[in-house]
């Protein structure tokens, strides 16, 4: 990996300016937020979100387009919120309204929502802050910040007459029986080489075109750290069946999306922020990573997650 | 295209331009020159008599705009051409008659050729222009992604897979799209455009066709008004 140059540049320019400001610390991420969400229930997906065409034109209605936008386009946060190459979009397709893809209309009416292991409630700007926190390798925007309020703004445009706090068929991510000789990452790699490649680079640092990422990074200090709920080799497997190559949804077997999930996600990618309060690795993996993932693991003879890389994300955020 | 493109990577970090997959094209770019200019003498036509002399081909005839493409993917076509998996009656004798080396040279010719487009800032389309949604946000519900999301920020080409679409004549695009339907063009990886080019309607070849044409037009347009605010 990288451990990108450019960031130390840029920290050594910005260094100053952070002694100087107030120190805060990034929103301490006590939650396991990106848990996995439960399945969705069963039945046609029927809810349609309303037309762009459609969206009012008043001020609501230019929350809303603003919302979008930095949905779409979040790298217009980069080194302020975001520390990777990632766009929200990147993993819930067509602006978040595809249902395969953990769509923003399933998921709105159902926050604020009870977390028995923290025996909390948990809104929905708490669930967008772990997003940032994790999928973006972020420092999350502060509650009630004009981000959140944007971007909940939009899935409440989105969610135009859908019903609340009841689970929509839809919601989440499509969940894919594990095969039952389990996956097998050599062949993932075979058939990454074949049929990724060609977008996510050979490397996985995905492509840019003038500065603007096009295809994302996969691993890498470009792509979603240890936390993230697409580090798990399940949840991973049922995004890529349903959504990938790009243009080719469902074109892949269960078995091949899980060799593929596995391989992905056996590699290095940025630190888990939780580690920055844990007192080692074992104590990281055993306290948050109780799931189908390579964390900790031993990959060709190194084992995953042992460093202190955490991407281009400073840890704090400058005021 | 590759001009503008080379001039923004050097303007940011160095592990930014190992990311992005622009190769400096490997052939005699002079050599190249030469070819395009007189043909190889073997059976290759002066490339010029159709493309144009500065690549930009001519759209009445349907001749495409080459001029600023990425080599890899030029050079691609014109295998693809000899071998078939891309029928052309007017392209396949020229492509056979050229040699390995004579490929490589006119693929770093035309790929140091300025194109017309190059990125922009991220901008929302307007949901009432049918031709810029599916370019930026594509159609679905019928499976079809933004085109961009393959051909970069402005259909302006990304790597060495995916070619630049704006700038290109209308009648050619839709000449393409249309011979990915019928079989005449095989040669996509993965077949990752042909399943797009099947689910687009007649409707919407028209309407992307001249929004991708008119797009380097609109660009100066946009940046002119800009200038004069
Ligand atoms: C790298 C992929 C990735 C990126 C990028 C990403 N997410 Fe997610 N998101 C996920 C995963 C995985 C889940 C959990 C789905 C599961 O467990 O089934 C999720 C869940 C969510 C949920 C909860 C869905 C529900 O039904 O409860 C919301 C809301 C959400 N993401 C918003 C965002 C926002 C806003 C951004 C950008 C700031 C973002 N996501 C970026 C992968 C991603
Ligand atoms: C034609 C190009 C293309 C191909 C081929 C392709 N992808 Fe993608 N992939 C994308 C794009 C573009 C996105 C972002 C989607 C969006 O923004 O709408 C993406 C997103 C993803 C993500 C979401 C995670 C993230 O970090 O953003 C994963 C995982 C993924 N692809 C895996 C794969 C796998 C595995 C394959 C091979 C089976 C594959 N992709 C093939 C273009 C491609
Ligand atoms: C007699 C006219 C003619 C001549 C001479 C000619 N071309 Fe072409 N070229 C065409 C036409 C017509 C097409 C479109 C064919 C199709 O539909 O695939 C084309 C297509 C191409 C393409 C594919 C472009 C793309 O965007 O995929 C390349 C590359 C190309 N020509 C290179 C050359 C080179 C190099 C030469 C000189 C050695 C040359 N051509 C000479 C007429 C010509
Ligand atoms: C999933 C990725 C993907 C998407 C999305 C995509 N394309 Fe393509 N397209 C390709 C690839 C790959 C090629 C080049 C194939 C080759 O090597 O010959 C291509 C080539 C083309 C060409 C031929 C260009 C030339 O110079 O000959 C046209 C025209 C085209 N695409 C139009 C479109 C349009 C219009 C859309 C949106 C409706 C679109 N594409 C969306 C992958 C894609």
């Amino acid at each position: 990996m990288n451990l990108c140059k450019s960031f130390l540049s840029v920290a050594a320019i910005s260094l100053p300016v952070l002694v100087v400001s107030t120190l805060v610390h990034a929103a301490e991420p006590e939650v396991d937020y990106q848990k996995q969400l439960p399945a969705a229930p069963e039945g046609q997906i029927t809810f349609e979100p309303p037309q762009e065409r459609d969206i009012p034109d008043n001020q609501y209605g230019d929350m809303v387009r603003k919302g979008r936008d930095l949905f779409v386009n979040t790298q217009q946060l980069r080194g302020k919120n975001v520390f990777n190459g990632q766009n929200c979009v990147n993993c819930h397709l067509d602006a978040g309204r595809i249902a395969s893809s953990a769509p923003m209309w399933a998921a709105f009416g159902m926050y604020p929502a009870y977390r028995g292991k923290n025996d909390k409630v948990n809104t929905l700007s708490e669930r967008l802050q772990g997003c940032f926190t994790y999928s973006m390798n972020g420092i999350p925007p502060e509650a009630g910040d004009e981000t959140l309020v944007a971007m909940e703004t939009y899935f409440h445009w989105l969610s135009t007459g859908a019903p609340i706090n009841q689970a929509l068929p839809g919601r989440g991510y499509t969940k894919l029986e594990k095969p039952e000789d389990g996956y097998d990452r050599e062949h993932g790699a075979k058939l990454y080489t074949e049929q990724c490649a060609v977008c996510h680079g050979d490397d996985g640092s995905g492509q840019e075109v003038a500065g603007q990422v096009v295809f994302p990074p996969l691993w890498g200090d470009g792509a979603y750290n240890w936390g993230a709920g697409m580090h798990r080799v399940n949840t991973a497997a049922g995004f890529i069946k349903a959504n990938m190559p790009l243009g080719k949804p469902d074109s892949l077997s269960n078995q091949d999306a899980w060799d593929l999930a596995a391989f992905v996600n056996s590699h290095e990618r940025p630190q888990d922020p939780r580690r920055r309060n844990q007192e080692s690795l074992d104590s990281t993996a055993n306290t948050f990573h109780n799931h189908d993932g390579f964390y900790g693991k031993e990959v060709e003879g190194k084992r995953l997650g042992d460093h202190d890389n955490y991407g281009e994300n400073p840890g704090v955020a400058s005021k | 295209m590759t001009k503008t493109m080379r001039a923004a990577l050097s303007l940011l970090a160095v592990t930014v331009a190992l990311n992005t997959g622009v190769a400096v094209a490997a052939g005699d770019t002079a050599r190249g020159e030469n070819i395009a200019t007189q043909g190889n003498g073997a059976g290759a036509l002066a490339c010029t008599t159709c493309h144009g002399p500065d690549g930009k081909g001519n759209a009445a005839a349907g001749f495409p705009d080459i001029a600023g493409l990425n080599a890899d993917y030029l050079s691609k076509q014109l295998h693809d051409y000899a071998e078939g998996t891309r029928k052309s009656p007017i392209m396949q004798p020229f492509a056979t008659a050229l040699t390995e080396d004579d490929i490589q040279s006119l693929s770093a010719y035309y790929q140091s050729l300025q194109s017309p487009v190059s990125a922009v800032a991220y901008r929302a389309p307007d949901p009432a222009n049918q031709g810029e949604w599916l370019a930026l946000r594509g159609d679905w519900d019928n499976l079809i992604p933004a085109c961009n999301q393959c051909h970069g920020p402005n259909g302006m080409g990304v790597g060495n897979s995916f070619p630049a679409l704006a700038g290109q004549h209308a009648s050619y695009l839709k000449g393409q799209i249309l011979a990915w339907r019928n079989g005449t063009r095989n040669n996509d990886p993965n077949h990752l455009m042909k399943g797009i080019a099947d689910r687009l309607s007649e409707q919407q070849i028209s309407a992307i066709t001249e929004y991708y044409a008119a797009l380097p037009e609109q660009l100066a347009g946009q940046a002119e008004e800009k200038e004069n605010r």
